[in-house]
């Protein structure tokens, strides 16, 4: 039990980095991005292969980094400048991605045993809480300059940006690429972890991407940028003790995983807008029958 | 200051929709020119400022800011010489971020935007003092999110965010209409004040009649895609609403048609 738990915080943190990637897109810019299930493949794969080729492994990791980034800013091109629609632009790379993954391998399955990975020396536990908080950190300082101001503003109100002169093209396609770059950092990282890449490795990891981010919200709040990317990281954590839990449960089978993470997500998405809805009704009636009953003695807006 | 030369633009060309939006438009500005614009529905307004922002490019003409040609400009080049404010309070300002970002992204327009800290200390202590001036509290706000600001305090920050960097020109797009009568009155103050003081070359589409006599010191009619009739300051001063009236349907032979104006 214990092992596990621990398994879990270990992957959970190399997640955390692929979730700081799909908060990108899904919060910050507003843009659904398929390409995740492909990218953090592509992470793994180049990765793995050029660490079997002899090259140091933090160079190798760095290299799926930029490989991640070529692809998200793709998708970015394909959605910006050929105006395909983002989550079309996003399937189209994640399909492409599956045969430039499988060229980059050359088979479906790449093996790292016995190999030197950045995990060799120093355990994933005592590594990665230092990789994690220095993204989480960069992240933060970034979306404080005013480069990252715009390209959280072309997420929040395009238009407004265009007219303070920001080129939300490039703030789109800067975005996607950095996400994707995060998603193959964590690709490349897993794949030395689990000691092989895999050509499947990526699939349905947008949606442990969401659940990642949704738990990390619904949890631990998110009330600024700097919260969030905390949440985010938090939420990838608890989703792989969830995960690990329900390993632990006899009669789950690990391919039904994927289900419960769709059901997660699908209920993280729809309680809210219930709740919320639920509330503006209940504070209408509240209000309404202030005013007819001529209870109400205090005016909300101000002067303005 | 900005020149328009017989700018024309057709929607939807060569279509059984074709429409025509402006029609040899020519108009110019001096430095410090306040020009109020009213016109009926489908006049050309909307596309006037759009086309001076850059939001769409004129078929036919020049329009030329401070000796630039920018008619080809897309808007996001053209946004270092122009300021505007939309009718939508929601369309000003990022709602998610806070009121010192939202100034912060006002702050670099038009600049190159990198890896510099948006709100510094320094610019923050730029953005109180510015903030103060509008005399509605906001400068205590600082890091209150856009989105819990009132229709008219999201109104007057996109204001001051439009104008605090002293642009070229300054575009007010029926930026009171959306407002109740009290809060409409309040920013059209604050308007008048900011405009005077920084001497912005400013055009201000409105359809308050009362407001487009009494604000500025010109006065242009639209109908048709086509400016009717253009009042300068001498005779504006004494104009009446009945004189501007009369003057519109004699000009363009019916009345001004228009389900949202307002007399007074």
């Amino acid at each position: 039990m214990m092992n596990s738990l621990i398994g879990a915080l270990e992957s959970g943190m190399i997640y955390a980095l692929m979730a700081l990637g799909v908060y990108i897109t899904f919060r910050i810019l507003d843009f659904p991005d398929l390409t995740v299930d492909g990218s953090f493949t592509t992470g793994g794969a180049i990765a793995a292969v050029m660490i079997t080729g002899g090259v140091a492994p933090w160079i190798a990791t760095i290299a799926a980094f930029g490989g991640g980034m070529v692809a998200g800013a793709i998708t970015g091109l394909l959605h910006t400048k050929g105006r395909i629609n983002g989550l079309l632009s996003g399937i189209v790379m994640m399909i492409a991605l599956y045969s430039i993954n499988m060229r980059i391998m050359g088979k479906p399955n790449v093996s790292l045993l016995g190999e030197k990975t950045l995990f060799s020396s120093v355990s994933e536990l005592l590594l990665m809480p230092f990789i994690v908080i220095i993204v989480k950190l960069l992240l933060d300082l970034f979306f404080h300059t005013d480069l990252g101001l715009a390209l959280r503003a072309t997420g929040d109100n395009q238009r407004m940006i265009r007219s303070f002169g920001a080129h939300t093209d490039h703030t789109i396609i800067l975005g996607l690429s950095l996400s994707n770059g995060l998603v193959a950092l964590s690709g490349g990282l897993i794949a030395q972890s689990s000691g092989f890449a895999d050509i499947s490795s990526g699939i349905g990891m947008i949606v442990i991407g969401l659940a990642s981010v949704i738990i990390g919200e619904a949890i631990f709040g998110a009330r600024n940028v700097i919260f969030a990317t905390l949440a985010v990281v938090l939420g990838a954590i608890v989703y792989r003790f969830i995960y690990a839990l329900a390993l632990r449960i006899e009669w789950i089978e690990q391919t039904d995983l994927k289900l419960i993470t769709a059901v997660i997500v699908v209920a993280a998405l729809v309680l809210p807008t219930m709740q919320r809805s639920r509330k503006a009704k209940s504070m209408a009636q509240k209000r309404s029958s202030e005013i007819t009953t001529g209870t109400d003695h205090t005016s909300l807006g101000g002067e303005l | 200051m900005l020149q328009l030369l017989h700018v024309t633009k057709l929607f939807h060309p060569g279509s059984p929709d074709e429409k025509i939006a402006l029609v040899d438009v020519n108009l110019t500005l001096q430095p410090g020119d306040f020009v109020t614009v009213i016109g009926s529905n489908g006049a050309g307004k909307s596309t006037l400022m759009n086309m001076i922002s850059g939001v769409l490019r004129p078929d036919v003409g020049q329009i030329i800011i401070d000796g630039n040609d920018v008619g080809h400009l897309p808007e996001y080049k053209r946004s270092r010489w122009i300021g505007r404010v939309f009718q939508d309070p929601m369309a000003g300002t990022a709602p998610h971020m806070t009121i010192e970002e939202n100034l912060a992204m006002a702050y670099t327009r038009g600049k190159g935007r990198g890896l510099r800290i948006g709100v510094t200390s320094q610019r923050r202590s730029l953005f109180r003092e510015q903030l103060s001036r509008l005399g509605i509290g906001l400068e205590d706000r600082l890091r209150a999110k856009v989105g819990t600001l009132s229709g008219g305090e999201r109104q007057a920050l996109s204001l001051l965010m439009a104008s605090f960097t002293e642009p070229q020109i300054l575009l007010l797009d029926e930026h009171t209409a959306a407002l109740d009568p009290a809060r409409a009155e309040l920013v059209t103050q604050l308007t008048q004040n900011i405009v005077s003081e920084l001497k912005l070359t400013t055009l201000m589409v409105t359809h308050n009649m009362e407001q487009a006599i009494r604000l500025g010191n010109r006065l242009i009619m639209m109908d048709n895609g086509r400016i009717i009739l253009d009042v300068n300051e001498d005779r504006k001063g004494h104009l009446t609403m009945e004189q501007l009236l009369g003057e519109f349907e004699v000009i363009s032979g019916h009345k001004l048609s228009d389900d949202r104006v307002m007399l007074g």
